[in-house]
């Protein structure tokens, strides 16, 4: 039977509101009789901040170990992901609702690496595992043992929401959000501030990006603002249509899956994609434009 | 002082906890390495609430604070000799940065400036976690290694 939506108000005003859980509702599920066929699921930026604790019965999906190829830079095919999903007890029908570190930064990310496979049901929690901490909530470390289930072999979809590079330079001239922050679209800055410089050769943005740092979209508990709000910030102020082809970008593509949801399922954005390759890719190609300088 | 190269061998605290991580399955190195990051010692007090008498470890993903101390300055130890002590501030929420400070603590505390100038640069990926944690979060543990280096030889220059 199907894990019922969340009827937050909050929730109800945004495109989809089905994509969205809040710490209420996702405790309350946990410690209902029957939570149904629910699997959560952390995936953090700290590869290790899992094992310090865990909302009870979580189970870890690692952005870096699990969901890209240990060889190519890409991600896993599908074999793999049918194998990692199965390992964890989900199954195509399941119910799951991703959290994680860093205003779920890396919970976008793996929601939308499981788009890219066509999960049917995948959800986020709202305001993520800090807001679930300062909420005092209960954390455990002790570690679920799912029961193997069959996960089946589905082909990963890139076309509808991730571009390649050859794919952003066809897009030149059509609406492109940079969500770093503002000294990485300058090009002053190589990295985002207080990280570790990644190695880009070439610092700026993507010809034509407009500037809209993915934290814009979040509230100060690292929830998501209401969508008032965000119309607010990418409608009004950047005049971007929901009926707009956009593709948005970053450094590796994390926080431009925070923007991605946010316009694909708050907004209703139909033709958004994440271009992962992001400016660690752009910043090191050879002959593509770039531009640099303030907004 | 010659170089440390590639192939010089660890101290051996530091060299044991090698092995130790070494000899672990995948999974089990990740448990150990949470060990460790639950293990590392507070500040002591005088450095409590003073980030800026520490050095930030910027190649970290997260605000992580260190320092060397070289011991015994005034007395008639003669520089290699002299004992160093290390102290790390790293928060709860980098587990991984916390762990690998902690082994830099248990292996290189209270060791010589001699010792600790002749460990190898490379150490940090002698201990089996780029499988674990993926080699991209282990330049964290090398920048610290660097930065430790760097204190304990200015400190004796």
């Amino acid at each position: 039977m199907p894990v019922p939506f969340d009827d937050n108000p909050k929730f109800a005003e945004y495109a989809h509101p089905e994509r969205l859980v809040s710490t209420d509702w996702l405790a309350a599920r946990l410690s209902s009789d029957d939570p149904g066929d629910l699997v959560v699921v952390e995936s953090d930026e700290d590869v290790l901040l899992y094992d310090t604790g865990h909302i009870p019965g979580a189970v870890k999906v690692d952005w870096h170990t699990d969901l890209n190829d240990r060889v190519v830079r890409d991600y896993v095919g599908p074999e793999q992901f049918a194998r990692i999903l199965g390992e964890r007890g989900i199954t195509r029908d399941t119910t799951v609702v991703i959290y994680g570190d860093k205003s779920n930064w890396w919970a976008a990310y793996a929601l939308w690496v499981f788009t890219l496979f066509g999960h049917p049901d995948v959800r986020l929690l709202d305001g993520g595992r800090a807001l679930w901490v300062a909420e005092g909530r209960e954390l455990t470390r002790e570690v679920p043992a799912p029961v193997l289930v069959e996960y089946p072999v589905v082909e990963r979809h890139d076309a509808s929401i991730r571009a390649l590079k050859d794919d952003v330079l066809a897009h030149l001239g059509r609406p492109l959000v940079d969500v770093r922050s503002p000294g990485e679209y300058s090009g002053e800055l190589l990295h985002m501030p207080d990280y570790p410089q990644e190695g880009a050769l070439r610092g700026g943005h993507i010809p034509g990006a407009r500037s809209v740092p993915w934290a814009r979209a979040a509230a100060e508990d690292g929830t998501f603002k209401n969508r008032a709000e965000l119309e607010a910030i990418y409608l009004t102020e950047q005049g971007l249509a929901p009926s707009d082809d956009v593709v948005a970008y970053c450094r590796i593509g994390e926080r431009s899956s925070h923007t991605w949801f946010v316009l694909t399922h708050l907004l209703g954005f139909e033709h958004v994609r994440n271009y992962d390759g992001s400016w660690t890719e752009w910043g090191n190609s050879v002959g593509v434009p770039i531009e640099v300088g303030s907004p | 002082m010659t170089p440390a190269e590639a192939g010089t061998p660890l101290p051996e605290a530091l060299g044991t906890i090698a092995e130790d991580f070494t000899s672990l399955s995948v999974r089990d190195r990740l448990t150990l390495l949470l060990e460790f990051s639950d293990e590392l010692p507070e500040l002591p007090e005088r450095y409590q609430g003073h980030p800026e008498l520490l050095e930030q470890v910027h190649e970290c993903q997260s605000p992580v604070f260190l320092t060397a101390e070289v011991e015994g300055a005034d007395d008639a130890v003669a520089p290699p000799d002299r004992r160093v002590r290390l102290y790390f501030q790293a928060p709860a929420e980098a587990p991984t940065t916390r762990g690998f400070a902690s082994i830099l603590h248990a292996g290189l505390d209270g060791l010589t400036v001699h010792e600790v100038l002749a460990v190898p640069d490379d150490a940090p990926f002698r201990f089996g976690l780029g499988e674990a944690v993926s080699p991209l979060r282990l330049r964290g543990m090398a920048a610290m290694l660097a930065r430790i280096k760097r204190q304990v030889r200015e400190a004796v220059t």
